[in-house]
């Protein structure tokens, strides 16, 4: 399947800032079932782009822009091709061993809700089927809101909440699998499943665990499936502050209103 | 509390006199001065101290109080011949800490072949995964290390614990020498000491050799979180004696995957930074988004090459309570050799048969948080009451992999000037280790921690520890002819090397 992808980011300034440093993380992987035909970030003013990779593997741009500026807008277009892999991942390139994606974060931390639940759905299975079964009673016990997340929860609290977002769905996945010591992470990307045809305003995010013998898995709590071939892997980390599309550090007073607009297109 | 005799640096093992044949000048130097004399010279040096603003803050305390750390007068001394095997244990140690990092952060051989549990590494909250696959200039990961020592005779030292990360404490070494030489040069005319007082430039030499540009003079700094920090002494101490900048993240910028400082004059490469600001606060776009103490972008002008960070980020894997245990294993693995430094003996509590033994002999034993610092989180057995000895059987318990346990040691002891005259207590002895692209040198001095209440085994300052000068003596041994030709002067301060 060929996907296009247009990303806009959108950051304007209460007062002017006297430099910007962002480390962007938007420019997805080549896997076995991956190909980036085409992938560009242009930026709407002067800035010095670097590229290079994080410690969870990901592919990274830092973005320096030296002001004043009082916006900036960050535009992401491409295409990309891929295969059925029944949600199974194949040829990426992993330079952490999966059990240190058994570690917690402050938005991933232990939970006894999520914890007595996991237990309850998947404490006597064999990791593929636990896994399975998780994601399937999280998409059916949430309302998903597909907003973009405004204050940042941890998983425990989001698991109470009467809807959620899709990034508090893979965190509240991720915890659930590591307390059946399945080693599992947080995914960012793109998915024309979930937004189809339409302005999203966050990119999409979903899981991945890993079970011995198969590797790591896809699993996408807010469709109760694994990601198709309609879905673009962008970054892994532990939580989504470790794999988030933008990270940004900027030199000035004020407040910034921040837009996002991603479209995901199917191209026959 | 003792049931054996501590062995007394000075004294030798007898605990009384005659001291050690090769201490006799410095024995001789205790009886003849009187208690009054030291004391005034102490309190002299300590003055001169809180003048300066050695202070350090004590955690936990609601009055944010700076104290001085109290300074003893009586030096702890170091033969050559002990000297240079000490040293060559320190070399093997650090060697094997560096390869550690530099194999954790890249291959893990040493996981894959099974010296140490994965998860040990892998799900340890030190182990930085943010950093993972990333090499630091010249494949130096640790180029400051002070490795905590305790002994317990003439030739056995122990490590107890292994500091990777921004050891403090090497403005301690050089301050009480400054006040030994001031306040009792007589002694450095009795004893040839090995001078301490090249530290700054051994050590700017170790951080221009890691720079990753191969032309030109490297730009150094000190990388400080500010004043309110309890070592802000020693970070504006090492860059004024180095001659380098001392900076706040707000004096850097990266652009373009290059560091820069901010000067009047324009902005300046920088090539190395000795930053005593934690992993957790370097990089807000990595680490802590809420940290105003890190530079943004500083780690992805690390992960390009462009400068090196002084320690490398990550190095707390290294000195980890719960791999400390694995360290002799882990200088076996890198060194290809026998370990010529141990550890004291440790039981790791996570083990059930560790766990039972350290139940049954909580009595004995100092049982310590996996992740805890400066004594606190501590039991010491042998002196703690018997709420505490209940209080840390039940959290052992409950949490037994948090604690490892190790034997209450007869640490050595140096006579130390108290209320009541000159007696033993017991010390420990931190040397700085400095590893630069030339390789490892241990500095011929360090930091003598001292407990100064008697018979306490707890030297951290923040426990009511003080320290000493620590002498190492250069290979003639003592100088016989006590007359001005074979002196050793001190002007102002600064020794003057006889010839």
């Amino acid at each position: 399947m060929r996907l296009s992808i247009d990303h806009r980011t959108t950051y304007r300034f209460s007062a002017p800032q006297a430099r910007l440093v962002q480390m962007l993380r938007l420019t997805p992987p080549d896997t076995h079932d991956q190909t980036v035909a085409h992938w560009k970030i242009n930026v709407d003013r002067d800035a010095h782009m670097r590229h290079g990779r994080d410690g969870w593997g990901n592919r990274v741009t830092m973005l320096y822009v030296n002001g004043p500026v009082t916006s900036i807008e960050i535009a992401v277009e491409g295409e990309v091709v891929t295969s059925h892999s029944d949600g199974v991942l194949h040829g990426a390139g992993e330079p952490l061993a999966p059990a240190v994606f058994l570690r917690a974060t402050e938005a991933t931390l232990p939970d006894p809700a999520i914890t007595a639940w996991a237990q309850g759905i998947g404490g006597d299975a064999q990791p593929l089927a636990a896994l399975h079964a998780i994601n399937t009673a999280l998409h059916e016990r949430s309302r998903v809101d597909l907003k973009r997340p405004e204050t940042p929860l941890a998983a425990g609290a989001a698991f109470g909440e009467p809807s959620v977002t899709p990034r508090d769905l893979a965190h509240i996945f991720a915890v659930a699998a590591r307390s059946l010591s399945i080693p599992a992470r947080y995914v960012s990307g793109y998915s024309a499943a979930a937004f189809l045809g339409r302005h999203a305003p966050a990119p999409h995010s979903w899981a991945e665990a890993h079970v011995d013998g198969l590797g790591w898995v896809g699993f996408d709590p807010c469709t109760g499936r694994c990601p198709e071939e309609d879905y673009v892997r962008v970054a892994v980390a532990l939580d989504a502050a470790g794999a988030a599309p933008v990270a940004g550090s900027r030199l000035g007073v004020g407040e910034e209103d921040l837009d996002v607009d991603v479209t995901v297109s199917r191209q026959g | 509390m003792e049931t054996r005799p501590a062995f007394d640096e000075i004294m030798g093992l007898s605990g009384d006199k005659p001291p050690r044949p090769e201490l006799a000048a410095l024995g001789r130097w205790l009886e003849n001065t009187s208690g009054d004399e030291l004391r005034r010279r102490q309190e002299s040096a300590e003055a001169a101290f809180r003048q300066l603003g050695i202070t350090f803050a004590v955690y936990g305390e609601t009055e944010a109080a700076e104290r001085i750390i109290p300074f003893d007068i009586v030096p702890r001394v170091f033969l050559h011949e002990e000297w240079t095997r000490l040293s060559e244990g320190l070399v093997q140690r650090v060697e094997a800490i560096n390869a550690f990092l530099d194999d954790i952060y890249g291959e893990q051989r040493i996981l894959s072949e099974g010296v140490l549990p994965a998860d040990l590494v892998l799900t340890n909250p030190q182990f930085r995964p943010e950093i993972a696959g990333m090499r630091p200039p010249h494949g130096v990961w640790a180029h400051i290390c002070g490795i905590d020592l305790v002994r317990t005779g003439p030739d056995d030292f122990f490590v107890l614990e292994d500091n990777a990360r921004t050891p403090s404490g090497v403005s301690y070494m050089l301050e009480n020498r400054e006040a030994m030489l001031r306040l009792c040069p007589e002694l450095f005319r009795s004893y040839r000491v090995e001078a301490v007082d090249s530290y700054p430039d051994r050590l700017l030499e170790t951080m221009k050799s890691v720079a990753p540009r191969g032309t030109g003079t490297p730009v150094c700094v000190v990388l400080t979180p500010g004043h309110y920090n309890s070592a802000y002494y020693e970070h504006s101490f090492l860059a004024d004696s180095m001659g380098v900048e001392l900076v706040e993240a707000a004096d850097l910028e990266v652009d373009d995957d290059i560091v820069w400082m901010r000067t009047v004059a324009g902005r300046v490469r920088v090539d190395v930074i000795y930053r005593r600001v934690d992993d957790d606060y370097l990089d807000p776009l990595v680490f802590r988004p809420d940290s105003m103490l890190g530079v943004p972008g500083l780690i992805a002008a690390y992960a390009a090459g462009n400068v090196a960070i002084i320690n490398a980020p990550g190095n707390g894997i290294a000195d980890d309570k719960a791999i400390y245990s694995y360290m002799p294993e882990i200088v076996r693995f890198y060194s290809g050799g026998e370990v010529k430094l141990p550890n004291v003996e440790t039981w790791r509590c996570r083990e059930p048969e560790a766990l039972r033994y350290t139940l049954d002999h909580l009595g004995e034993l100092v049982v310590k948080l996996v992740d805890g610092s400066g004594g606190y989180g501590m039991l010491v057995g042998p002196t703690a009451s018997r709420d505490e000895v209940e209080r840390f059987r039940a959290a052992l318990i409950a949490e037994p992999h948090r604690y490892i346990a190790q034997p209450t040691l007869a640490l050595s002891t140096v006579p130390t000037l108290t209320d009541t005259g000159v007696s033993p207590r017991h010390v420990d002895f931190r040397p700085f280790v400095l590893t630069g692209a030339n390789g490892v040198q241990v500095v011929p001095g360090g930091l003598t921690r001292v407990a100064l209440k008697e018979g306490s085994l707890v030297v951290n300052s923040s426990q009511g520890g003080g320290t000493k000068d620590s002498f190492v003596l250069v290979p003639d041994g003592p100088v016989q002819n006590m007359g001005p030709s074979g002196m050793t002067q001190t002007m102002g301060g600064m020794r003057q090397e006889q010839n």
